[in-house]
């Protein structure tokens, strides 16, 4: 079995790009950080990598709107390779900026290469960026690769444009926010942007595409609670699953 | 040209639109108003339909919430409507335009040749004209940067050609008076300055050009060379030789610690982190650009510290920030602002959004910080803003470039942007400084700067260059000729890459164009450096080279337009000698009514604008970022309490901390800024040690602002407050590693000048060995004891409790540091062996607030016994006993298996058993005769604290 090797895309304005090769490494996997030139030039090779993560940061500033300049990008240089990417059995990952340039660039709809999708990011309903954590609930039915075994998770998220927004019903969702006590539809600040039906995080229909605004790399280790001064210690955070899941399917193929 | 309008569709709500309405409403407008924004993109070009078709669809709308418009001007079409476009005026650049050009350029399109932004707001409702005047000004245009457009008004950018022409200023034929007139408002020189660079310009027989003026004038400001801090200070019978070296670097040189690897020498403090590592920390000011424009002015004022640790040794990779902000209290009546004075709401709106909106774009987590009201702030705010850095030990050490040695400049590119930034700080602020100083006055790119960031740490561990800078206050002018100085350099002005021509070769000399970094570099490094930088789409440039002259030689298109001995440049300038008094002030003590209520001056303390809580504030920075959190800003049950100090973890898989933690009391300044000091060092202390940590390895950074130092008492004041902080930090053996000084902190208006309160930031940095040791300030458990840990005095002189009653008083809080190092020791001692649950630092507002807070944070009740409280003088009031603001004292529970080993622990200092945590969810005080003289639920405390800036 050779070893896993996660790709984290860098581009301009990318900043949570060193924890999440961070919680790759402890969830087992080898990682590269890759610049966007060097994927489009060809320097680098997508097909080289078994999972590809777009980390959260302000991608160009999120000018005009949030990961809307690299997800053009994307969708007008890397479309085929990505394509072959999940049909190869291959993960794709995106937090937070990350979902907003899945999302804008069509990742998530298979890569048809529209510019057009029923679905994007707006502003959080509160109008400000917030730096909060959220409590969280998986669908139960979801093909999610990345979210299998995992029923409730605690994060952060910290975003000014996370509202899901959809034009249709929307069907791949794979994570909700929740309250304390797992309940839906409790409102600010339980869900911290207004998102339709509480989205926080979606999934493509073969599970192995995955999105979401909060940030499982912010919560592996379990000090970077913000009550672990307070409450039971346990091993890990509850963002390490994400990981070690997305390790170990890849590890299969 | 095309004008494209992208707009939120109707029946979604608009959230810029709902945050003017809010701020509407906040100007006192009553009348209903509904509020639209939209986004204006002005495309000059010629692009075929399909293209612009595509621009609109594919870039600038998201169809499933915006809508776009083409070509449609700004008319409104009833007269319950007003439409007001602004757009930023010529040569001020909005980083969006050049992202659309980017994105224009992605899609394959190539007609575009620039791109203009601008905003249109959609008033609906009935609005008087007055009223849209108001909103137009209070809230929508700042005429330092943006102006209303009328219709089919085009915006294009100042592109004149330059037609260079070598200036030189008739300095020899000059009178006194003469003299003087160039240097105001240009040079900002005094005469004997002047008149030295007259002598030095007539030995040489010739007239100076303004390129060599303007980098002496540079060189030799206030803001670059800290001529009060090293200059001759009379005080009474006393000579102070260098206010700075006698006072904040000798108590480092008497402490001499081992740790201490890079002390003010570099543009941060460097101190070992854990043998492989080393960490750095600056803190700067940028004031007067945000009192002009507080979103631009703290934008770069947080981009300006950042680049201080990336300018660090070879290079350190900025891994948080802090910011203090000192502001007008925000309900300030509009109707008392001085003329060309910003309400204080405007500037904190503005200074808030400024520095999230480019720290957070920069990935660096803003830890912790403080924001502080004062009326003498209202013509001139303070902002503070500190950046801690990461290195490898062995880069710890500023480089040393080589004769030969190519200049680069990297980054952003030059405009006329922040032209006399330098020289405008070193003056006092008046009503003109709106108009005189809009070129100071820049907007930053952050991602720019992050790209910078990104690319040249790569290129240090390269080992790229050899040397690194950064481009800050006065430009090339000054990072050239500081870096310069020990070898010589020759730079050629027109190989500087520039934002639009027309820029004379003096502009891009003194430019403050902001994310621009210098390297020295080897010339054989020097293709694979442009090659690297030029892969991640970062600008970088061969300007010139270092040479073995030791003179500063400036060409433009090979002619010369400066020619400066380095020795002349560096140490020509006179040293100032200035006068300074001190005498202390006496003010009322209060009349203290017989009876206080005792909740009801809790509550109002709690709900003061110093004290209450800062959520609105912290929840808008990214405070996680980079992983490495451990104490956060907010902490508690509920994760809203305020934590004492924040932690984080530098390097992910090592358990070693960092502990940043900041003390600042301008109020105690009011009585003697000597205790003033003293108390900010005591408190950035008491927060480390509650956190968790200890004195063991603490380094303290200095962050002067003060009045017009040519006025005896400022600067009086001044010297009081720096001997402190050498009396105190030496007994705590808390070496300072870099600090930064502000003076001319006054506001003139045609009456007065209005000076700040004199106001000293302490920032501490201290190395934690085992973050899994970490205390938060929260109540954990019912049943714990508390203790009040430090000695109670009847010291209120300035606290809060006496300001409740509008007095001062003289008592100040002081600081014993033998006793309050032996205390600290003895208290981290037991938090080490784990013997403490939760621990918070006495500040503002005493044992009231400090009890109120770790109550409510808890969720729990607190009962407290005032007879028990250890005192340090008589005192027979309940009030003065919750209230006082004594120094060095702690709060801490303790679970009851513990207390025997913690009493042992503290037996040698001042402590006592104060009380225990209840379930009753109320806090209880009982008088010094037994009674219950408090009592209050903790949901109405938290509400109290809460509700001022719930914005």
């Amino acid at each position: 079995m050779a070893t896993v090797k996660t790709l984290i895309l860098r581009a301009p304005g990318t900043n949570c790009d060193g924890e999440t090769a961070f919680a790759f490494e402890q969830a087992g996997s080898a990682v590269e950080l890759v610049h966007i030139n060097q994927l489009i030039s060809r320097e680098k090779k997508l097909s080289d990598y078994r999972i590809m993560v777009v980390p959260g940061g302000f991608t160009y500033g999120d000018d005009i709107s949030g990961g809307k300049i690299l997800a053009n990008e994307i969708r007008l240089n890397l479309g085929d390779e990505m394509r072959k990417f999940v049909a190869d059995g291959k993960l794709i990952l995106g937090i937070c900026n990350g979902l907003q340039v899945l999302v804008k660039a069509g990742v998530l709809y298979g890569l048809k290469g529209e510019s057009r999708h029923p679905l994007t990011l707006f502003s959080n309903d509160s109008g400000r960026f917030e730096c909060r954590w959220v409590y969280l609930r998986t669908k139960a039915d979801s093909p999610c690769v990345f979210t299998q075994g995992i029923e409730k998770m605690y994060l952060p998220i910290a975003h000014g444009e996370g509202k899901l927004v959809t034009e249709s019903g929307l069907t791949n969702a794979a994570v909700y926010y929740t309250d304390e006590r797992g309940n839906l539809d409790t409102g600010y600040p339980s869900n911290p942007n207004g998102s339709t039906d509480n989205i926080a995080g979606i999934c493509d229909s073969t599970g192995r595409v995955f999105a979401l605004m909060p940030h499982p790399e912010r919560f592996i280790r379990w000090t970077q609670h913000p009550r672990w001064t307070r409450e039971p210690p346990r091993d890990v955070g509850d963002g390490f699953h994400i990981f070690e899941n997305a390790v170990e399917w890849v590890k299969s193929i | 040209m095309h004008r494209i309008t992208v707009s939120i569709k109707a029946d979604l709500p608009d959230p810029r639109g709902e945050a003017l309405q809010k701020d509407i409403q906040d100007l006192g407008i009553t009348a209903a108003v509904k509020a639209r924004v939209s986004d204006i993109y002005l495309l000059e070009g010629d692009p075929t339909k399909t293209d612009v078709q595509r621009i609109c669809q594919e870039l600038l709308c998201d169809p499933v919430v915006q809508e776009y418009s083409l070509d449609e001007t700004s008319a409104a079409a009833d007269k319950d409507v007003q439409v007001i476009e602004v757009a930023h005026n010529p040569g001020v650049m909005d980083p969006v335009e050049e992202s659309v050009k980017k994105g224009i350029q992605d899609l394959g399109i190539r007609t575009i040749e620039s791109v203009k932004t601008a905003k249109r707001y959609l008033l609906q409702g009935s609005l008087p004209a007055e009223a849209v005047n108001t909103i137009c000004d209070k809230l929508l245009v700042n005429p330092v940067i943006q102006h209303v457009v009328r219709q089919q008004e085009i915006v294009t950018l100042p592109s004149a050609i330059y037609q260079f022409s070598i200036e030189t200023i008739p300095l020899a034929k000059m009178n006194d008076e003469e003299l003087l007139e160039l240097s105001k408002n240009r040079l900002w020189l005094n005469l004997e300055e002047m008149k030295r660079v007259q002598d030095h310009f007539s030995k040489l027989g010739r007239d100076p050009t303004d390129a060599e003026l303007e980098t002496l004038a540079q060189t030799w400001s206030e803001h670059c060379v800290h001529k009060t801090f090293r200059g001759k200070i009379k005080l009474g019978d006393t000579v102070i030789d260098n206010l700075l070296k006698s006072t904040l670097m000798q108590v480092t040189n008497e402490l001499d610690k081992p740790w201490c690897l890079s002390v003010f020498r570099d543009n941060a403090g460097v101190i070992d982190f854990d043998g492989k590592w080393a960490v750095c920390f600056k803190v700067e000011t940028h004031n007067h650009p945000s009192a002009v424009e507080p979103y631009g002015g703290a934008a770069t004022g947080i981009g300006g510290v950042v680049r201080d640790p990336l300018g660090t040794g070879l290079g350190a990779k900025p891994i948080a920030n802090t910011d203090v902000f000192c502001f007008g209290p925000p309900d300030y009546p509009h109707e008392m602002l001085p003329e060309g004075v910003l309400h204080p709401r405007r500037i904190f709106k503005g200074v808030r959004a400024g520095v999230a909106d480019y720290g957070n774009r920069l990935g660096i987590p803003t830890l912790n910080g403080a924001v502080l009201f004062d009326e003498r702030y209202v013509g001139n705010p303070l902002v503070y803003c500190g950046t801690v850095g990461l290195l490898p030990k062995d880069m710890s050490q500023r480089g040393q470039q080589h004769p030969g040695d190519l200049i680069v400049v990297a980054g952003g590119l030059t405009g006329r942007d922040g032209i006399h930034g330098v020289t405008f700080a070193s003056g006092d602020l008046t009503a003109e400084s709106e108009t005189v100083s809009s070129s100071s006055v820049q907007i930053g790119n952050p991602i720019v700067e992050k790209k910078l960031i990104d690319v040249l740490l790569r290129a240090r561990d390269m080992g790229l260059y050899r040397r690194i800078t950064d481009c800050g206050g006065g430009g090339l002018s000054s990072a050239i000729g500081e870096m310069g100085e020990e070898t010589g350099a020759r730079v050629d002005l027109e190989k500087v890459s520039l934002k639009y021509s027309g820029l004379s070769y003096t502009e891009i000399w003194i430019s403050e164009s902001q994310e621009r970094m210098l390297m020295a570099v080897p010339p054989d490094k020097v293709d694979q450096l442009l090659e690297l930088f030029a892969s991640e789409d970062v600008e970088a440039t061969v300007i010139g080279e270092f040479t073995d002259t030791r003179r500063l030689e400036l060409f433009y298109d090979g002619k010369q337009v400066c020619d400066l001995d380095m020795k002349f440049l560096h140490h020509g300038l006179p040293q100032l000698e200035r006068e300074a008094v001190w005498e202390t002030p006496h003010h009322d003590e209060p009349e203290l009514s017989p009876h206080p209520d005792l909740k009801q001056a809790l509550l109002r303390i709690l709900g003061s604008w110093n004290v209450c809580s800062k959520e609105w504030v912290i929840r808008q920075y990214d405070h996680e970022v980079q992983g490495g959190s451990v104490l956060k800003p907010l902490v508690g049950v509920s994760t809203d309490g305020p934590s004492d100090a924040a932690i984080i973890k530098p390097i992910l898989d090592s358990d070693k901390g960092l502990i940043i933690s900041n003390g600042i009391n301008p109020r105690y300044g009011d009585v003697d800024p000597y205790w003033m000091a003293a108390s900010a060092i005591d408190e950035a202390l008491r927060q480390v040690v509650a956190v968790g940590g200890d004195l063991r390895q603490v380094a303290l950074l200095d962050n002067f602002c003060w009045g017009n130092p040519e006025k005896a008492d400022r600067l009086g004041s001044l010297v009081r407050a720096a001997q402190a902080c050498h009396d105190i930090a030496l007994i705590y053996e808390t070496p300072f590693i870099s600090g930064k000084d502000s003076l001319y902190n006054e506001y003139e208006t045609e009456t007065e000048s209005i000076c700040i309160p004199p106001t000293l930031l302490i920032s501490a940095m201290a190395v934690m060995d085992d973050t899994r040791r970490t205390i938060s300030m929260d109540c954990k458990q019912e049943g714990d004891t508390i203790y009040l840990v430090g000695a109670t005095y009847n010291e209120l002189g300035g606290s809060h409790y006496y300001s409740t009653y509008n007095c001062i008083g003289n008592r100040v809080p002081k600081v014993d540091p033998a006793k309050g190092k032996k205390l600290m020791d003895a208290l981290s001692n037991a938090t080490a062996k784990g013997l403490v649950r939760a621990c918070h630092d006495l500040s503002e507002g005493g044992l009231g607030v400090a009890a109120a807070e770790m109550a409510f944070a808890g969720g729990l009740g607190m009962e407290l016994h005032l007879d028990k409280v250890s005192l340090g003088e008589t005192m027979k009031r309940d009030d003065l006993i919750l209230f006082s603001e004594s120094n060095t004292r702690f709060l801490v529970e303790v679970s009851p298996d513990n207390t025997k080993q913690f009493e042992e622990a503290m037996a040698q200092v001042d402590f006592a058993e104060i009380g225990g945590v209840t379930a009753t969810g109320k806090l209880e005080i009982h008088g010094l005769n037994g009674d219950r003289v408090l009592s209050a639920d903790i949901s109405e405390l938290k509400e109290a604290w809460q509700k001022p800036l719930r914005w």
